[in-house]
């Protein structure tokens, strides 16, 4: 039964390791511009993964087939080099994949929260409620109006608690249910919570950020192909949570200005 | 061969009577069985509600006889709702962790093997040891009560992200009454950690028979004194975290809430609070908790293993310096759970780093494990092949640790599948399989019969297969972008996934059905099993040099003297290939 254990391992890492080793694992197509770096370190990180899950289970299988069912009294032997070859073996593979992983890595981080949005980056907000996403747009005026919790009102659609008659820059807002880009443009997404944790979330994006409430989090992207995209929420936000979607709209930058202009004059 | 040791006299006298013997005992034996007992009732409850989500999730509209019995509201006519899927995730995740995971490995087989492994009559104290059941048990008894509440379980996840599970009732369903029982059961339970944490150092530091280094002690032992010492951290931060958040609950303060929120309507009556702090203390608990689940099934497999390859590990000190460094560790790193939670980015690298580190500790483990089989003579029953399943089933849940630690790829996989496979292989499944070794391995020492090992073996290939089947597919659903907690696939890209998603349901099931098999094996067995003998698996800790099932005094009126290191095999013994710990004889080429 031993020797079935080694044969079943077999199937199963190679099994496991079909799609990968077909290099078949579909990621959605990126269309972000910091995306390649993500996707880049996740093929990186396969490979080492890859080498490590595959070696160790053949390692297994092969030691379990020679070493089940000896005869009995069959002398016993240690691994050559002994704890040592192994330890030291760990330290430096390991260690190095740890340091190159560790290190390669964070430019995409970095790509992502160390570098601040360009000064003119398009600013949207967009808040998350149960379970809606709202982005709202400065207007023509370029600012945006002060939000008042208590006066949130989803009756009358005011997502925001935006108050028009005291407040000038609130007069023009666009509130939108779908977000609307020009593509090659960088976006300032300022995201605000608005009752509990949620988070935002394009596949395509290589985007992913929570919301949390109390705290206005921001996160920047440029989207380079036009299309529209899903947008979902990813934090466990209640009983609609698996309903909680929105679409990313990207349009070319003429296409962008026109729908601006049809929002500004309603 | 035995003599007067240093320690007390009895610690307690033979309990008299039922109530004494089998409901109240203060023997850490009959505590061991009774945390294995509920630890086998929560895990059959916890897979049958992952059996309830599988079929929703893949058959929304499937009416499932009987499922309205369990909450009118939650499935009216046996339909599941989708608030009643996210109770039910909820319920299944805190089941399993709390439950069975910290339950079976730790409490009930460290519970009935640490002392006897040691050489001692019992724990250091044992009123606190029965306490501590009782109390994990009330724990559990409060948890359940969610279910027959009005109100319904909570639907906020076993995390309890704040604010969603702080506000009360504006934040849904089960959230009134649900939440609260959450968070009074989850403090019980900590209380209830704490003194087992205690009484397990204080045993092990304490109690010790002549001759017992801390060297000398089982690699069991020692993964149960690491895991008391990392729960003694853990726990202690939970227990205050679930206070505040019932007192945010019921008394008005705002520890999680910010000002403004507001929810159904209704501006939330808080200010000042961050849901964020309650992120920290549960992954200051969460993540250490996941080596809690794994270490006692590392010592238990190493422990079964080097019995079944009839010779010691290649270094029993580099597995324990390794247990030790991941549970070090295991403290520096929570924040892995929050890259996209909005703290500081220049944090999630401080977290990252850590994180990737523990896997050289990690790796060394398997390479022990993997380096000693070389040259060995393998011996295939239930309790060896679920040992080797462990370590199969350890790597493939480890390397998809590989990208999570990274906050890069965590800004893609972050609540995908891809998590769910990798928690599940590395912290649910490979844990389990360290109590199914354990369970095989021991129970003729506690029962004096053995299991049936056809059924034993029938039982691992069906489990090992069933959840490659089941957990493998999470992670490519996971790097396709498949969203987890969603109680259906309403994204149009899902659609091409359906039939996978399917084929999990069905390996689930069947995986699930497999572990009745276990069930009926271990019921049948402790009655009408073969009797087995004091020492079945010729084996050398001091468990074996007792009677099966121990007397209540564990070794009679003689205390044990240990003349050598726990794993004396492939040497030449008076017995055959092996010398026990308490044997004076003197070992050729040994220590």
């Amino acid at each position: 039964m031993g020797k079935l254990l080694g044969v079943v391992l077999v199937i199963i890492a190679l099994v496991s390791a079909y799609p990968i080793l077909k290099n078949q694992y579909p990621l959605p197509e990126d269309i972000s511009t910091h995306g390649h770096l993500i996707d880049e370190q996740l093929h990186d990180t396969m490979v080492e993964a890859g080498i490590s899950f595959i070696g160790a289970q053949l390692v297994l299988a092969y030691f379990v087939w020679s070493f089940t069912g000896r005869k009995p009294g069959s002398p016993l032997k240690n691994f050559p080099g002994g704890a040592r070859v192994l330890v030291i073996f760990a330290f430096v593979i390991v260690g190095l994949e740890v340091l190159a992983l560790g290190a390669f890595g964070q430019k995409a981080w970095a790509s992502v929260y160390f570098t601040p949005a360009k000064a003119d980056s398009l600013q949207i907000q967009a808040q998350a409620e149960q379970f809606a996403f709202y982005f709202r747009y400065a207007g023509p005026d370029g600012k945006f109006g002060q939000i008042h919790p208590e006066k949130i009102d989803e009756g009358n659609q005011n997502y925001f608690g935006l108050d028009p008659e005291n407040d000038v820059a609130a007069r023009d807002d666009i509130v939108s249910g779908e977000l609307v880009v020009p593509e090659n443009r960088e976006i300032h997404l300022m995201l605000h919570g608005k009752d509990v944790g949620h988070s935002f979330y394009v596949r395509e994006l290589r985007i992913q950020q929570d919301f949390v409430p109390g705290l206005d989090l921001s996160v920047h992207f440029t989207a380079t192909k036009p299309g529209k995209y899903e947008i979902v929420c990813t934090q466990l936000c209640g009983l609609g949570h698996y309903n909680m979607k929105a679409y990313l709209n990207v349009m070319s930058q003429a296409d962008y200005d026109n729908w601006f202009k049809q929002q500004s004059a309603q | 061969m035995s003599e007067t040791s240093a320690q007390p006299a009895h610690v307690h006298a033979p309990a008299q009577g039922f109530l004494w013997k089998y409901v109240f005992s203060l023997d850490h034996k009959v505590i061991g069985k009774q945390y294995f007992a509920l630890a086998l009732v929560a895990v059959f409850t916890g897979m049958f509600l992952s059996w309830l989500m599988r079929i929703h999730l893949v058959w929304p509209a499937a009416k499932i006889p009987g499922l309205e019995l369990m909450s009118k509201a939650g499935a009216p006519g046996g339909v599941m709702t989708p608030e009643y899927y996210l109770s039910l995730l909820t319920m299944h995740g805190t089941l399993m962790v709390f439950f069975v995971l910290t339950n079976a490995p730790f409490a009930a087989f460290g519970n009935y093997f640490l002392p006897i492994q040691i050489g001692a009559e019992d724990m250091a104290f044992p009123r606190f040891n029965m306490m501590s059941f009782w109390l994990t048990f009330l724990a559990w008894v409060v948890l359940m009560l969610a279910f027959v509440i009005p109100d319904g379980p909570p639907i906020a996840g076993w995390t309890e992200y704040t604010p969603l599970s702080a506000i009360g009732k504006d934040a849904g369903p089960g959230m009134q009454w649900g939440a609260s029982l959450w968070g009074i059961s989850i403090a019980i339970f900590c209380a209830a950690s704490l003194l087992g944490a205690l009484n397990f150092i204080a045993t092990t530091l304490d109690l010790r028979a002549k001759g017992m280094t801390l060297m000398r002690m089982p690699l069991c032992t020692w993964a149960w004194f690491i895991t008391s010492c990392i729960a003694l951290l853990a726990f202690a931060v939970l227990l205050p975290a679930c206070i505040l958040l019932i007192l945010d609950r019921h008394a008005g303060t705002s520890f999680y809430i910010p000002a403004g929120l507001v929810a159904s309507d209704r501006l939330q009556p808080h200010s000042g609070g961050s849901p964020l702090l309650w992120q920290h203390l549960f992954w200051f608990f969460g993540h250490p908790e996941v080596y809690i689940a794994i270490l006692p099934s590392m010592g238990i497999v190493s422990h079964i293993l080097i019995n079944s390859m009839r010779k010691p590990l290649l270094s029993a000190k580099v597995v324990i310096y390794s247990m030790m460094s991941i549970g070090f560790l295991s403290y520096m790193v929570w924040g892995h759970h929050m890259f996209l939670s909005g703290m500081n980015p220049m944090s999630a690298l401080a977290f990252s780093f850590p994180t990737l580190t523990i896997t050289i500790p990690a790796t060394i483990l398997t390479l022990m494990w993997l380096g000693s089989l070389y040259g060995a003579n393998i011996q295939v029953n239930s309790a060896s092949l679920f040992a080797l399943g462990f370590i199969s089933m350890f790597v493939s849940g480890g390397v998809s640790g590989f990208f999570l630690a990274q906050p890069s790829i965590d800004i893609y996989l972050h609540a995908t599948y891809f998590v769910v496979g990798h928690f599940h292989m590395v912290m649910g499944v490979a844990s389990l399989f360290g109590v199914f070794a354990g369970t095989y391995f021991w129970f003729p020492k506690m029962t004096g019969r053995y299991m049936n090992e056809g059924l034993g073996k029938l039982h691992f290939w069906i489990t090992f297969i069933g959840t490659y089947c089941i957990f493998m597919p999470f992670h490519y659903l996971g790097l396709i972008g498949n969203i987890r907690r969603y109680q259906s696939f309403v994204d149009d890209f899902m659609a091409p996934y359906i039939p996978l998603h399917r084929f999990i349901t069905i390996a689930a099931l069947v995986t699930g059905a497999a572990q009745f098999l276990f069930l009926y094996n271990l019921i049948h067995s402790r009655f009408w099993g073969k009797p087995a003998p004091e020492n079945p698996w010729n084996a050398t800790s001091l468990e074996w040099t007792i009677p099966s099932p121990p007397p209540w005094n564990n070794f009679g009126d003689k205390h044990p003297v240990v003349y050598h290191d726990p794993y004396q095999y492939g040497v030449k013994g008076s017995g055959g290939d092996f010398v026990m710990q308490d044997s004076p004889e003197p070992i050729s080429g040994g220590d």
